[in-house]
């Protein structure tokens, strides 16, 4: 490639940075003041590529388009301003985790309210008017649009400093980003400057889409794909940094733009085609970043914000009657087989449940007692259901082998990818998991050549004799209870004890002589393996496994059950994931817009059960207790 | 033979040189305290023996091993044991889970992935308990209990490891005066016979006189006075550091 296309893509580049950056810096700026990870900002960001696209298309020319786009990021603004005062002032005190949760679940909401008022189609913008031409730069054709796109950005970033600089709401908010309680006990409004911090991100997000129309269709899968870029370049440039948002949003955009102008390279016999590069790029250099710079590039280490989140009680061994319990519960589903003669389905779902619940109680072992909140459980599911798949594919490999392979390559995964993630925590910790998670993910989908990519592998049938229902049933039932009751084994040894000590005080934890990373380390492996024959089965279960069943809302899906059922009860997980999968199951196969009531569903449970179905049972029954 | 030697140990914030050429022993059995106004570099020079800061400068030698560069599970592994400024247990847990995890940490059974862990060691945590007051709490959830409580908990953690040395960082701060006397006389029984030697912080001079066999005093990151009770309560320096000179303010500003 010549040093002329090079540079062209270079500048090609810098446009792509300033979107990012409208999007990054709003989220960065909304983390610095609340300190909630706004999952729901891609969404702000897609309905102004909607609204932006109604004004351009409806009222039509100049006024349409350049008129539009201030509107829109003004009504954007409105609306997340109504989101702040709706539903987040009323979690601005809850765990961390229920934030992200809540905001995901507005992601399934907005998706959906776009699907119902647009439609489904994707909505190609008009041109941008006075800006349809190009110029010639480098000997080759630069819109004058992009070129216009390349100084917002930064002029963005400048009106944002002076704001920051020289208002009271700008002091005000640097304030509250570096000591919150401090700003609050001096007597200034949280609420309004909370509300104020919410609409001017939101405003930034819908301009950001507003600004997209000339170049791209407005499309529904927007809001996670500008979401995951957004997350990147926050973590990047280091959370509530505006600097290090446009920083990283160049250094992401360039290293993208570069991947696709080397394209095939040869390196010797082996050629590497870096335009597949794209989509895991920008995870290895966050991955990279957050290796050598747990913060960011102008980040800081954040204050710890007080948490109230409940204390957990002592963890009991099983009283007779729970021990009762589980072993009647055992039996049911043995003889579930025999009771549901006459309704195959429900052996169907049977399995999908077992497996949702193994999926769940894994990620339940390291979320809970181990406090790291992983966002990409889905990549260990991913493994295990590829190393099995896999091994059929290409080797024919019998399905004994192919199940035993599964917690082996998650395992292998695990290690790998848990050994960086246990040096960080919090959001960071949150944000390396979905990272790796999403590079699992991209591998999967863009290697077509080893793993059919978005087709996925089929064919991959259990072997006899649990070809049919009953026994593949009985198989999973089998693998599901000894994976379950293993975790939990292990949660009661010294091993988990030591997982628990670490999370409640790393610095305790150090002090009576424990290597806290590397028991979190081991439990995000054991967890991993876990997961990984839950991948596995689903593989056979389903016959086939492709890249969107490993993607990121299967990790979502996994916090979900577990925040459903309760993360401080150790049968939570199982009782969440049940649920959850037959929930899931019903819904599905009754409404087009399941992803709108599964939200409503998160939303009810952190805003009025905020310790599940199992921890609100618990505390019904100590009542009761209490009370006679 | 000296149990703890601390040679020209040093650590600057900033612009601050929080503690400065510090050199001290402690001598095996002895009851040390270490003392100071606020600001004076005792937190500092503590967190640097356990391991928890790295010194800039100097050296911290135990029994022949130099400390300074280790980790504090290494520290803790050669017999140094400590306690808190700040009180705290790990709260999913009952008391008696508290020092069986330490006791388990001590016997290298981490790892261990089978047998439950509320049945090992239970019944030297039971005697752990017994000498600090709190076999009775033993079962109840360690995060219900009064913060003096939580103290004598901690205590018995920190005897867990069978130390040689014990670093108490303000062992008796937030407790009424009645409870930090006891605190401080249960230490002291403990570690007269078991032979520990101590080296402690504290700010109730009436503690620190009453039970410490030596007393060393810092400054602005300096040590300015090392000596028995006598001593440094007639050291003319330690009066000025507590008391002032009277000299940092002139009458004119004090009058404004």
């Amino acid at each position: 490639m010549s040093f002329n296309a090079f540079l062209f893509q270079a500048i090609n580049g810098l446009s792509t940075a300033s979107g990012l950056f409208f999007v990054a810096a709003g989220l960065s700026l909304i983390f610095g003041v609340t300190r909630i990870v706004n999952i729901a900002h891609g969404s702000l960001y897609m309905i102004g590529t909607y609204i932006a696209y109604s004004f351009a298309t409806k009222l039509g020319g100049a006024f349409g388009f350049w008129g539009g786009i201030v509107a829109t990021a003004l009504l954007v603004g409105l609306i997340g301003a109504a989101i702040e005062i709706v539903l987040l002032r009323r979690i601005y005190r809850a765990p961390e985790l229920f934030q992200l949760l809540a905001t995901f679940a507005l992601v399934l909401v907005i998706n959906d309210a776009t699907l119902w008022i647009w439609g489904p189609e994707d909505l190609l913008g008009p041109r941008a008017p006075g800006l349809t031409g190009s110029i010639e730069v480098l000997g080759r054709r630069l819109p004058t649009y992009d070129i216009f796109l390349i100084f917002i950005g930064p002029f963005v970033l400048w009106m944002l400093h002076l704001a920051l600089a020289k208002t009271r709401f700008g002091r005000l908010m640097r304030a509250a980003t570096q000591d919150r309680e401090m700003v609050g006990a001096l007597g200034v409004n949280q609420a309004m400057l909370f509300t104020g911090v919410f609409a001017l991100g939101a405003l930034l997000a819908g301009l950001g889409g507003a600004l997209q129309i000339a170049r791209e269709p407005a499309t529904l899968a927007t809001d996670l794909i500008v979401i995951g870029d957004a997350f990147v370049v926050v973590v990047v440039g280091g959370m509530g940094s505006i600097s290090g948002a446009y920083l990283a949003a160049v250094i992401i955009a360039e290293v993208k733009a570069l991947c696709i102008g080397l394209g095939i390279v040869h390196f010797g016999a082996l050629s590497v085609n870096f335009s597949k590069l794209t989509l895991v790029a920008e995870f290895l250099v966050m991955a990279a970043v957050l290796i050598a710079r747990p913060y960011g590039l102008l980040g800081r280490e954040q204050v710890a914000v007080r948490s109230v989140a409940e204390p957990e009680e002592p963890m009991r061994p099983a009283t007779p009657t729970v021990k009762i319990a589980g072993l009647v519960l055992l039996v049911v589903l043995v003889c579930l087989p025999l009771i549901a003669k006459n309704s195959p389905y429900t052996l169907v779902l049977g399995v999908d449940v077992l497996i949702a619940v193994l999926f769940a109680t894994s990620l339940h072992f390291i979320m809970g007692p181990g406090g790291m909140h992983s966002f990409g459980h889905a990549a260990y599911f991913g493994l295990g259901a590829y190393g099995a798949a896999l091994l059929v594919k290409w080797f024919a490999a019998p399905m004994g082998l192919a199940l035993a392979a599964a917690p082996v390559l998650a395992l292998c995964g695990a290690l790998l990818f848990g050994w960086f993630a246990v040096r960080l925590s919090g959001v960071y910790l949150a944000m390396l998991t979905l990272a790796f998670a999403q590079i699992v993910w991209a591998a999967v989908f863009q290697w077509e050549g080893l793993t059919g990519g978005s087709n996925g592998i089929l064919g991959i049938w259990p072997a006899a004799p649990f070809d049919s229902r009953g026994p593949f049933y009985f198989l999973t039932l089998a693998l599901a209870a000894l994976g379950v009751l293993l975790l939990r084994k292990f949660l009661f040894a010294p091993f988990g004890y030591a997982m628990r000590a670490g999370r409640d005080s790393p610095l305790r934890a150090e002090a009576i002589g424990l290597d806290v990373k590397r028991v979190h380390w081991l439990a995000f492996a054991i967890a991993g393996a876990v997961c990984g024959v839950a991948g596995g089965l689903f593989a056979f279960a389903k016959g086939s496994i492709s890249a969107e069943t490993i993607g990121v809302g299967r990790s979502i899906d996994g916090l979900v059950m577990v925040l459903l059922g309760g993360i401080q009860t150790l049968s939570g997980p199982i009782v969440g994931a049940s649920v959850f999968a037959v929930l899931q199951d019903t819904i599905m196969r009754s409404t087009e817009y399941w992803r709108a009531l599964l939200g409503g569903i998160i939303l009810l449970l952190v805003l009025a059960f905020p310790s599940g179905i199992v921890g609100g049972f618990l505390k019904l029954v100590s009542r009761r207790k209490a009370a006679s | 033979m000296n149990d703890l030697a601390i040679r020209s140990l040093s650590k600057s914030f900033g612009g601050v040189r929080a503690v400065n050429e510090v050199s001290f022993d402690i001598k095996r059995g002895e009851f040390l305290a270490l003392i100071g106004p606020n600001g004076a570099g005792k937190s500092t020079c503590f967190n640097m023996i356990n391991g928890q800061l790295a010194s800039d400068s100097g050296e911290i030698w135990f029994e022949g091993t130099k400390l300074t560069g280790k980790k504090p599970r290494e520290i803790w592994r050669l017999g140094i044991g400590r306690t808190f400024q700040v009180a705290a247990t790990f709260n999913s847990m009952t008391v008696i889970e508290n020092v069986q995890m330490a006791l388990i940490s001590h016997a290298n059974q981490i790892y261990r992935l089978w047998r439950p862990a509320a049945s090992l060691h239970r019944e030297r945590a039971l005697e752990l308990l017994a000498q600090v007051g709190m076999r009775d709490a033993a079962d109840r959830p360690s995060r219900e209990l009064a913060y003096g409580d939580v103290k004598r908990v901690e205590l018995a953690i920190a005897l867990a490891n069978d130390p040689r040395l014990l670093l108490m960082d303000e062992p008796t701060a937030g407790m009424a005066p009645k409870e930090r006397n006891d605190l401080i006389a249960l230490v002291k029984r403990l570690v007269i016979e078991r032979g520990i030697s101590v080296l402690f912080t504290e700010h109730s001079m009436d503690v620190v006189f009453a039970f410490a066999d030596r007393i060393i005093v810092l400054a602005r990151g300096r040590l300015i006075a090392d000596g028995d009770a006598k001593t440094i309560r007639d050291n003319p320096q330690v009066r000025e550091v507590y008391f002032g000179t009277g000299k940092t303010f002139s009458k004119s500003e004090a009058s404004s």
